[in-house]
């Protein structure tokens, strides 16, 4: 009792207090998750905490598979940070700290569980993190990077002004001047700490240390931090044996490690809810097929054309699709009705109708399914229609994509870029190349995906977002006529 | 006197007879090892051998120098291959879980080979070398020596002779033992400055923009200019062929330098490079110095591509790379591939290290003069391979030295 009323006075107060950063149990906003969080945790609140830095570390990862320069994934990364896992400086009053640094920590270490179990998410996992360290790194604020930096014990040895005297035509560019050789730093590691500095021969190395000048003295930091990491991963990868027993959590951890295969699996309900005025009718579908579905549903949609039917699991992938899509169950059994166009009333209520009504909730266990995500339709199941971009041939994939998209401006010339991120196991990255190129028209630009930079990962994503980039101009006209 | 004329390196029975009583196991073995007893760094590391037949035994591993000895006596293998030490032995690579095997230590390794310089050299071709042609190499191990001594602070350096026209270098520092794959990628990055195949023409990677050279190879400049003039334009006259000079021109970043040169050149075909050399000194030194120090980088960049070590990249960046032992015999021109003094490198001639020929011809004369022991374990100390070995036996024990400082510094001092 004591302690809560406690707790809710300096909350009620935070303007008054003058200077909390001893108080804080996280100091800085920048972490190299040396300690393990030690507090307790909601299995709720472990799964979301990951599942929101999931998010963020999938999308630095598909940005690297789409060839972002360093300041577009900066961007990108800082608006996905913005929206799932803001993290703000010590300056920023009014904001709770403490709550988004141990976000920030507790999401870290889930997936450092979910990430340990091979050498290849291993990889992955340190290669996100250390990116997401670099760019938090980057937009830290100078004096707050600081103290962070003397808050820890780095182990390098700043070089006396004799010691840069002697090197100093080795170590200073253009004209010497003692001012010079007084103002810039620099600091002596042992070479193998800046592996990456000595490649690019940026550092003066002698007896096997090299000298590091100060505006580099990052690389020093990340290449710490990536280390670091790297044998935390090996340790926890020793020790996960024994969470085994804990069954609560390894499904989570199971659902978090498949979630760098498609980015994480959006609950994406419809945005066009029923303040929609524009209703989506049966007949509309045949027009926003062609204009807006992505390519795993127009697959769906042209078979069900082609042969006036769809087998069982089509029909619900394609159902759900719709129905969150903004499809209504009458219209939905109207669409489906004048679609199996070969069977009689009698067989298509007995048969069918029951299903479309299941799917909306209104028989049975009377569930609102959601519709299936890409993550979902990825994963081998019983499946035939899964996503086009992993489960065609080669020679299939180039023809379905000319022969649908050509309309929209995909030109032979843009297969070999969605080719090669097909093979390298992108799918969802050769979706949303796709949806760039055939959105080049409504000012989609390359690297900015379904909205701020955002990658495919659901189908009702990708067509929400196509037909919203086809309203505006509507609005428009209707401003100009007020 | 013909080394080849009746004992031929590849028969079995030459090669049988060398590792019998020739090779040095035990030398080989505390030069791995770093102490007189097998240790981890013995007994985890993977050894291939080759067989006739191109068969290729991978992850054999032994407990001791008596144990390799006897398997290589067995298998009789045309050479063998040196490999990582491994988290497990290597011979019970199927009964450990595949994810405890990895490699974990290794020598750090060069190789620099002649075929790297046939766009070059005007002396000889493809396989063959000979005194000329052991220049290039000899600017190389200077370059990389001094680099890796002064730069790096590694200090336990082994070069060999690779048996034909090569040499590989082994460092055996303890930290140069342990870096991963990715800090030996870094390093010969570092150490590399012209990149591309042959097919694409080779590039230099050394300035960004149009800065001056980085620190490294500023050092390396100051031994070059030397080895340029000596190497390139005295002894192996690289551009005095239409096909050199032009190469040089290629070079050249200004075009009414490049067309001055070659009317000039055409004219007088027979130029020595020498000439040709300090004709393009002397345009460079009369231009206005805006024009001048652009040129005068493109001189710098002309010593370093035509001087400045290749080195075969992907042997050094991983430690499971597989690099033949030394003292093997080259099957092709049955030479041993023994160790050599950087600093006499100058003087080392390819043609005069021993054939295994010419070593049991050796054998065979002391046979007729001596007793026929019953124990042949040093023999080898009978023949002009002796020093070659003891070379071999100075440097591992430098290595035992290291290590026994070591262990004393790390044993709490019992003495009063």
């Amino acid at each position: 009792m004591y302690n809560s009323s406690k707790k809710k006075q300096t909350v009620d107060q935070p303007l008054t207090q003058v200077e909390t950063h001893g108080l804080l149990a996280y100091p800085h906003r920048l972490n190299f998750y040396d300690k393990a969080p030690l507090f307790d945790v909601t299995v709720e609140e472990f799964e979301i905490c990951a599942l929101d830095r999931l998010r963020i570390l999938a999308e630095i990862e598909s940005s690297a598979a789409r060839n972002r320069t360093w300041e577009e994934l900066k961007n990108v990364t800082e608006t996905q940070c913005g929206k799932y896992l803001p993290l703000s400086a010590n300056t920023a009053k009014s904001i709770r700290l403490d709550e988004q640094r141990r976000k920030d920590h507790l999401g870290h270490f889930v997936l450092r569980l979910a990430f340990c179990r091979s050498e290849d998410l291993r990889r992955r996992f340190i290669r996100a993190e250390t990116t997401l360290f670099k760019v938090r790194y980057e937009t830290d604020d100078y004096k707050e990077r600081e103290n962070f930096l003397s808050s820890r014990d780095f182990n390098w040895i700043p070089v006396s002004d004799e010691e840069k005297n002697q090197y100093k035509d080795r170590l200073f560019h253009g004209p010497i001047n003692d001012d010079k050789i007084k103002a810039e730093k620099f600091y002596k590691v042992k070479w193998t700490r800046v592996p990456d500095l000595v490649e690019k021969r940026r550092v003066f190395l002698k007896g096997g240390f090299a000298y590091v000048p100060g505006r580099e003295q990052s690389s020093i930091v990340f290449q710490e931090f990536e280390v670091q990491l790297g044998k935390a991963l090996e340790m926890t990868a020793r020790l996960l044996p024994r969470l085994d027993e804990d069954t609560r959590l390894v499904p989570v951890l199971d659902n978090l490690s498949q979630g760098f295969l498609a980015g994480v699996s959006s609950e994406w309900s419809g945005v066009l809810g029923s303040d929609n005025a524009n209703e989506i009718k049966a007949e509309m579908i045949d027009d926003l097929a062609r204009k807006h579905f992505p390519m795993c549903m127009r697959s769906l949609h042209e078979s069900l054309r082609r042969d006036n039917h769809l087998k069982h699991f089509g029909r619900l992938q394609y159902g759900l699709f719709l129905k969150v899509l903004g499809l209504s169950v009458e219209e939905a059994i109207a669409f489906w009705r004048k679609a199996f166009s070969r069977i009689t009333d009698d067989k298509f209520n007995k048969e069918y109708k029951y299903n479309i009504r299941h799917s909306y909730g209104l028989e049975g266990k009377r569930a609102n399914y959601p519709a299936k995500s890409c993550l979902q339709i990825l994963t081998p199941g019983p499946s035939e229609h899964g996503c086009p971009y992993r489960h065609y041939s080669a020679e299939n994939l180039q023809s379905a994509l000319l022969s649908t998209y050509s309309s929209q401006g995909l030109s032979s010339a843009d297969l070999p870029e969605i080719m090669a991120t097909v093979n390298a196991g992108h799918f969802h990255v050769a979706c949303t190349r796709v949806f760039e190129i055939t959105h080049a028209s409504c000012g989609v630009s390359k690297g900015e995906g379904v909205g701020g930079g955002e990658s495919v990962t659901h189908p009702n994503q990708y067509a929400a977002r196509s037909m919203e980039l086809a309203k505006p101009k509507v609005e428009e006209d209707a401003m100009v006529v007020d | 006197m013909d080394a080849t004329h009746d004992i031929d390196p590849s028969s079995p029975e030459v090669m049988l007879t060398f590792y019998r009583r020739l090779y040095p196991f035990k030398a080989i073995h505390n030069w791995l090892s770093h102490e007189p007893i097998p240790t981890r760094l013995f007994t985890h590391r993977e050894f291939a051998f080759t067989l006739p037949g191109d068969v290729y035994l991978r992850y054999n591993s032994f407990s001791s120098a008596e144990e390799l000895k006897k398997q290589v006596c067995q298998l009789n293998p045309t050479r063998f291959e040196i490999g990582p030490v491994y988290s497990a032995r290597p011979r019970d690579k199927k009964t450990v879980r595949s994810g405890a095997f990895n490699p974990l230590q290794r020598e750090l390794v060069f190789d620099i080979d002649m075929t790297d310089y046939d766009p070059i050299r005007t002396c000889c071709s493809n396989a063959g070398i000979c005194r000329r042609c052991w220049g290039f190499i000899s600017a190389a191990v200077r370059v990389l020596d001094t680099a890796i001594r002064n730069q790096f602070g590694y200090d336990k350096l082994l070069w060999v002779y690779s048996g034909r026209r090569g040499i590989h270098l082994w460092i055996s520092d303890k930290e140069a033992m342990d870096l991963t794959d990715n800090e030996r990628k870094a390093l010969v990055g570092w150490m590399t400055v012209i990149t591309g195949g042959k097919e694409t023409g080779r590039k230099l990677n050394i300035r960004s923009g149009s800065k001056s050279l980085p620190p490294p190879l500023q050092d390396a400049l100051q031994i070059l200019r030397k080895i340029f003039s000596d190497l390139i334009l005295a002894d192996q006259d690289c551009f005095g062929s239409e096909a050199g000079y032009e190469a040089l021109l290629e070079l050249i970043p200004d075009s009414g330098t490049v067309e001055r040169l070659r009317e000039k050149w055409t004219k007088d075909p027979n130029r020595s490079s020498e000439d040709k050399w300090s004709d393009f000194r002397e345009i460079v030194r009369k231009k206005p110095e805006s024009e001048r120090l652009p040129l005068q980088a493109a001189m710098e960049d002309v010593v370093i591509q035509y001087t400045y070590p290749r080195l075969d990249a992907e042997v050094s960046k991983h430690r499971n790379h597989l690099l033949k032992a030394p003292f093997c015999i080259h099957p092709k021109t049955g030479r041993v591939c023994v160790p050599i003094n950087p600093d006499q490198v100058e003087k080392f001639d390819p043609e005069m290290v021993p054939t295994v020929g010419q070593l049991l011809r050796e054998l065979d004369a002391i046979g007729k003069t001596e007793e026929q022991g019953t124990d042949h374990h040093a023999d080898w100390e009978k023949t002009s391979l002796k020093p070659y070995v003891d070379m071999l036996d100075k440097h591992a024990s430098l290595l035992m030295e290291e290590v026994r400082r070591e262990k004393r510094g790390a044993e709490p001092n019992l003495s009063w």
